[in-house]
């Protein structure tokens, strides 16, 4: 999605060496046997199809060996959540990606101007209730902010709506009913506290953030030849690198459920506080699809409404995939500072909905 | 990662996707209902990979009109390719799960580690008056739990899950509940007893003919109630179709 450098002016630039704004990627947690092929090093861009076809070759001839690495039931348990993750969110973030190019080359500036409230401070909530149209979940709403900051959107309110989004559209607000059928409260309260925690991020986001933080995603990758190469060209841009993040996230998630312990939430469950707190961090951890993590928090039967409530207002927030996208959308200083304020308030905002309606 | 070689990695993810949306591959990871999402996010892949190609060429051929010379020196990359973020080579890795591996639908391994999910539910369905009756493993234990096996006394029972072994060596028959993907799935687990046969290997998956039994038991992991069926004879059958319960999706 985001650029993660200026574009490059013109032909003379395409020999600068790579900038690593990416940093240096984590290693694959629990890596398979499979060399993580993040590792290239390649003198030349040109040569990239050669070792992609390269090491296609060589995985297809070694996949005896590898199957048979791969044959522990720890390792079979974690291939198949990070394949189930990312089955089950692309097709999202193809979706979500579709929108956001659709944004950004087809809906000129100005009807965004017409539409949202010229005072920041009103176009937060605006764009927070905004949040209810795009059916999804939190893949898909990472690159429709980003379009929208880059197409002059204030971004307190294209983050309310990044932030409101995944948690307060129909969809997810059926699945939470279907989940809770004894707690119909619990769909009132999701609402309030997602729509409550989004706004605040966005006065906050006006009141205090800087415009350096927020890697401003503005390049001259949306111009093309013509429309329909602007189009095609972002859809393939932000499928590759908001893609490759999302990558990272199912790699993380899926090590969480492969390898630790569930009976320690047994004990999280005892005192009340330790309980919202465990819920949260569990959200951010278990980074589950905001269409699914109702039945999960359903099946947490030890812990209090309260804390449910805060494993489903901190979920679509703030997860390890979602910050792996937001920190390739945004940049990395944006997510580092955006993440963990999110993280408290999303807390808060949970057990203030919880004390008044649960 | 040079835009032909992106425009490869588009079309072998749609490619993979599609194939495992039209096989019923998919049922490893996802719910049923994803199907339609599949098979169209696979197509716009494949689309967005031959646009990719398409404009690529088009806009080689338009260079290489207007400016001879400098082509010239070198196939390098051509004028105002980005270079994208190695991130990106990430995306080579799922392809590969997916394809080379297929890894196989979560066990008894995950089975053992997660508390059965049972839960009380609405209402109970109606059952045939007369004749062996054929229940999954979910219909089978909310009714030995919350009905207290009202409808389930003097009847025979067919019961289809996979086995998965505690720490006691103790065997249960387990199907793995799915609300989205595997990432969520959630064991109901039932302990058996009776004329368990001799060999039980984890996951292989079973018929069990057997009856109810007014006893229950404790999940190690989570506490919740597991009952158990007195099994009279057990035959190996193939994987099902969809190996997970998606009953709680409707």
């Amino acid at each position: 999605m985001a650029i993660t450098r200026p574009a490059p002016t013109g032909p003379d630039t395409a020999h600068e060496p790579p900038r690593d704004t990416e940093g240096p990627e984590p290693a694959a947690p629990s890596a398979p046997a499979v060399e993580a092929p993040s590792a290239p090093e390649k003198p030349s861009e040109s040569r990239s199809p050669l070792i992609l076809t390269m090491l296609l070759l060589t995985l297809v001839l070694l996949q005896g060996p590898l199957r048979g690495a791969l044959d522990a039931p720890v390792m079979q348990s974690w291939m198949t959540v990070f394949v189930a993750v990312l089955v089950q969110a692309l097709p999202f973030l193809v979706l979500g990606v579709l929108l956001s190019a659709a944004i950004a080359v087809f809906v000129p500036p100005a009807f965004f101007a017409r539409a949202l409230p010229g005072r920041p401070a009103l176009a937060v909530p605006v764009a927070g209730m905004a949040g209810a149209l795009l059916p999804g979940c939190e893949c898909a709403s990472v690159p429709v902010a980003g379009a929208l900051v880059r197409r002059g959107v204030t971004p307190a309110a294209a983050l309310a709506f990044l932030l409101s989004a995944p948690a307060i559209n129909p969809i997810v607000l059926t699945a939470t009913a279907v989940a809770f059928p004894r707690n119909p409260e619990m769909v009132v309260g999701r609402f309030v506290a997602s729509l409550l925690v989004s706004c605040v991020m966005g006065w906050l986001w006006q009141r205090l953030g800087r415009t350096d933080w927020l890697r401003t995603p503005r390049r001259s990758h949306y111009e093309g030849p013509s429309k329909g190469a602007a189009f095609w060209n972002s859809v393939r841009h932000d499928v590759m690198h908001a893609g490759g993040f999302l990558v990272l996230g199912a790699m993380a998630a899926a090590t969480l459920k492969a390898v630790a312990p569930a009976s320690w939430l047994r004990t999280a469950a005892e005192n009340p506080l330790v309980a919202i707190l465990a819920l949260a961090v569990l959200a951010v951890l278990l980074s589950i699809c905001s269409e699914a993590d109702a039945f999960v928090a359903a099946s947490l039967t030890q812990f209090s409404l309260t804390a449910k409530l805060a494993f489903l207002v901190v979920g679509p927030m703030i997860d390890l995939k979602l910050f792996a996208m937001q920190a390739g959308t945004f940049g990395r200083g944006f997510a580092l500072r955006f993440a963990p304020a999110t993280f408290v308030l999303a807390i808060l905002g949970a057990v203030l909905t919880g004390a008044v309606l649960l | 990662m040079n835009r032909q070689a992106q425009a490869a990695v588009l079309f072998l993810t749609g490619a993979a996707l599609l194939h495992a949306g039209v096989t019923d591959l998919y049922l490893r990871y996802v719910k049923a209902g994803l199907q339609p999402l599949l098979l169209a996010s696979g197509a716009v892949l494949i689309v967005a990979a031959l646009a990719t190609v398409w404009y690529e060429w088009r806009g080689r051929r338009h260079r290489t009109d207007s400016h001879d010379a400098e082509d010239a020196h070198g196939d390098h990359d051509h004028g105002h390719t980005h270079r994208e973020p190695r991130i990106s080579w990430l995306l080579v890795l799922p392809l590969l799960a997916l394809i080379l591996v297929a890894p196989p639908a979560l066990g008894s391994y995950s089975a053992m580690r997660t508390g059965t999910a049972l839960q009380q539910p609405y209402g109970y369905g109606k059952l045939p008056a007369t004749g062996p009756l054929d229940l999954n493993v979910v219909d089978y234990a909310t009714r030995a739990v919350y009905d207290h096996g009202r409808n389930l006394k003097g009847r025979e029972i067919k019961v289809t899950g996979f086995v998965a072994l505690d720490r006691s060596g103790a065997p249960y028959l387990v199907r793995m509940a799915l609300n989205c993907c595997a990432a969520d799935a959630q064991p109901v687990k039932i302990a058996l007893t009776g004329t368990i046969p001799p060999v039980l290997q984890p996951d292989k998956w079973l018929e069990i003919t057997g009856s109810y039994i007014p006893r229950q038991t404790r999940d190690p992991v989570n506490g919740g109630p597991v009952p158990y069926l007195k099994v009279a004879s057990a035959t190996p059958v193939a994987t099902p179709k969809d190996p997970y319960d998606e009953s709680w999706n409707t």
